[in-house]
């Protein structure tokens, strides 16, 4: 079963495109990821999901349901959590809970045990009756996520739940994340960060100006790339041994650079013994081995020619442009 | 399909953040408060009685109490523009709850804040000895207060959907709240005026709102109370219908 179908979806704001037909599925209780730089479409699709946008063209269901026929439908099925904060910071975290569920007409009992359930969760409950303004950021994305919870969502949205949180907040948030997956939500996560995507997504969209240019599981993207490398410290005498390496079917490349003979091959920890024994035979000392996994980023950089951090330059870049533009008007 | 379970929350919401801002409330009636004590004293001993038999303070009560609630409903309707700057508006949008229980929730919630800030300046004034009244008079004067609020909060949701910053708030505050409180005959009777400016008074809705709280509290108004409330009810019918309508077509994100 299908939680969410998604085809040739499409989002225009005057002469830009901000999502470009998109296409895509994600099964029930899968954890999905869409992976992109600020700017590339993953906070408008989610927008268009969850029907706070009409989408300019294209088709989506979501829960079964229909984004633009059947909105109510969908809203009832669907939890989200916003990239920015979208709390009432004058309530406690129990009032805004309380807010939502009343909002999703649910009943006292059943209010009543939901967030609490859902405050342990999060491990909030000794601080349900603080008012939000005093929350840290981690308490109030938190906070959130609990929220997105309480009137049990067929479908789960995460727009960068991360953002701007420090790394060990941000692993105890993955934590969170990790432990929805029990209750069979399906969740659809949006990051830039390429270590949240591997280390949560069952399978990752790779989103870019707009378009999906890669998508599957995070092991098999990085697959895509050939595989892990080992580099080898070596001796002298190490002709014989690459003579020997480039022989065996598992080896993909080998190039020699100084002292460093560098393979590739898949699941490279696994090859090690082999490789030792291989160089045993060849009378090659081997000094030091390193292995490299590939990572998202590298697969990121292969489809998109540009590592993530290059493109939010460029976009800040861009942005600078423009307000210094816009100054130059007002001035 | 309204939802009352919405209204209810998004009322009890307003409440609940009315209540707990104490300093809010009170700083909200400091002003009301000197504005009647220096005007009322000062200009009491100058003019005398505005209207015969009528003193300056029993004429003022009634204008500061407009003034409290054209304040305190414009504020309501204009806090959409708050709740999308802090995202919460966000939550509210996606919730699946239509929008008309929505802006019924927003406008129940701002018309009880409002009308509690007009009681108290009323209790104010009946304290310190600025007018006297009877309880049929004051329910009366509640019944003005309803259809002022939802005037001024139908109003505020009509500038939310324009106005996208808080520097166009700050605008709306000093260049639209200003002139309809200067404009509604508050501070003195608009017979008086140049007729050109009296023209303008007569499109104003808080100028029917001041004279219906006059005629309720001290029984002396420009127009007869039928007039004044009709025409009230007609502006707030008009400013929720066209509030409502805007807010509906405004985007949540």
């Amino acid at each position: 079963m299908d939680s969410i179908v998604v085809e040739k979806l499409t989002k225009k704001f005057g002469d830009f495109t901000a999502v470009n037909g998109i296409s895509f599925s994600v099964r029930s209780g899968e954890l999905f990821g869409l992976l992109g730089p600020n700017g590339a479409g993953k906070t408008t699709t989610i927008n268009m999901l969850s029907t706070l946008l009409e989408p300019t063209s294209g088709r989506g269901k979501v829960a079964g349901f229909d984004i633009h026929e059947k909105r109510d439908d969908v809203r009832k099925n669907i939890g989200i959590v916003f990239q920015e904060p979208a709390l009432d910071g004058e309530l406690t975290g129990r009032e805004n809970l309380e807010f939502h569920a009343m909002m999703y007409g649910m009943d006292k009992k059943e209010r009543r045990n939901k967030i609490n359930e859902v405050l342990k969760i999060v491990e909030l409950g000794d601080r349900a009756d603080v008012v939000v303004n005093n929350y840290s950021g981690g308490m109030k994305r938190r906070l959130e996520i609990g929220r997105g919870l309480i009137h049990k969502p067929k479908v789960l949205f995460l727009d960068e739940p991360t953002l701007g949180l420090d790394a060990q907040t941000r692993r105890r948030i993955w934590e969170y994340i990790r432990k929805l997956r029990d209750f069979g939500v399906t969740i659809i996560l949006t990051t830039h960060y390429m270590e949240e995507a591997d280390s949560l997504c069952d399978r990752v969209a790779i989103i870019d100006r707009g378009k999906i240019v890669a998508l599957d599981t995070p092991e098999k993207l990085k697959d895509m790339l050939g595989g892990d490398a080992i580099s080898l410290e070596v001796g002298k005498r190490c002709s014989g041994f690459i003579k020997e390496l480039e022989k065996q079917k598992w080896v993909k490349t080998v190039k020699k650079h100084d002292s460093t003979v560098t393979l590739t091959t898949e699941t490279g920890e696994k090859k090690i013994p082999e490789i030792f024994r291989i160089a045993q035979k060849a009378k090659t000392e081997i000094e030091s081995v390193k292995l490299h996994k590939p990572s998202l980023e590298n697969v990121y950089l292969h489809f998109t020619g540009k590592t993530i951090r290059e493109h939010e330059l460029g976009q800040r870049d861009k942005n600078k442009a423009m307000m210094a533009r816009r100054r130059r008007f007002h001035g | 399909m309204v939802s009352f379970k919405a209204i209810y929350i998004m009322w009890l919401r307003d409440m609940k953040k009315y209540l707990r801002a104490r300093s809010r409330i009170i700083g909200s009636l400091i002003i009301p408060l000197l504005f009647l004590v220096f005007l009322g004293l000062g200009f009491n001993n100058m003019i005398g009685g505005v209207m015969p038999g009528i003193d300056y303070t029993n004429f003022l009560v009634p204008g500061i109490i407009g003034m409290s609630m054209i304040f305190s409903s414009m504020f309501a309707g204009i806090s959409v523009l708050w709740d999308r700057e802090f995202g919460f508006l966000k939550e509210i949008m996606v919730a699946p709850v239509d929008r008309v229980s929505i802006i019924l929730g927003r406008i129940a919630g701002g018309a009880t804040t409002a009308i509690i800030q007009g009681i108290l300046v009323l209790v104010i004034a009946i304290a310190i000895g600025f007018i006297t009244t009877s309880i049929f008079s004051v329910l009366l004067s509640i019944l003005f207060m309803l259809f002022i609020a939802f005037t001024f909060i139908g109003f505020g949701l009509i500038l939310a959907s324009k106005i996208r910053d808080m520097q166009g708030f700050g605008m709306i505050m000093n260049m639209v709240i200003f002139p309809l409180f200067f404009l509604s005959g508050a501070l003195f009777p608009i017979d008086g005026l140049p007729s050109w400016i009296t023209a303008i008074s007569y499109a104003d809705p808080l100028t029917y709102g001041v004279d219906g709280l006059r005629g309720a509290l001290i029984g002396a108004s420009t127009f007869p109370l039928l007039i004044d409330i009709a025409v009230l009810i007609g502006f707030s019918i008009v400013m929720v219908a066209l509030g409502s309508y805007l807010f509906d077509k405004s985007d949540a994100v």
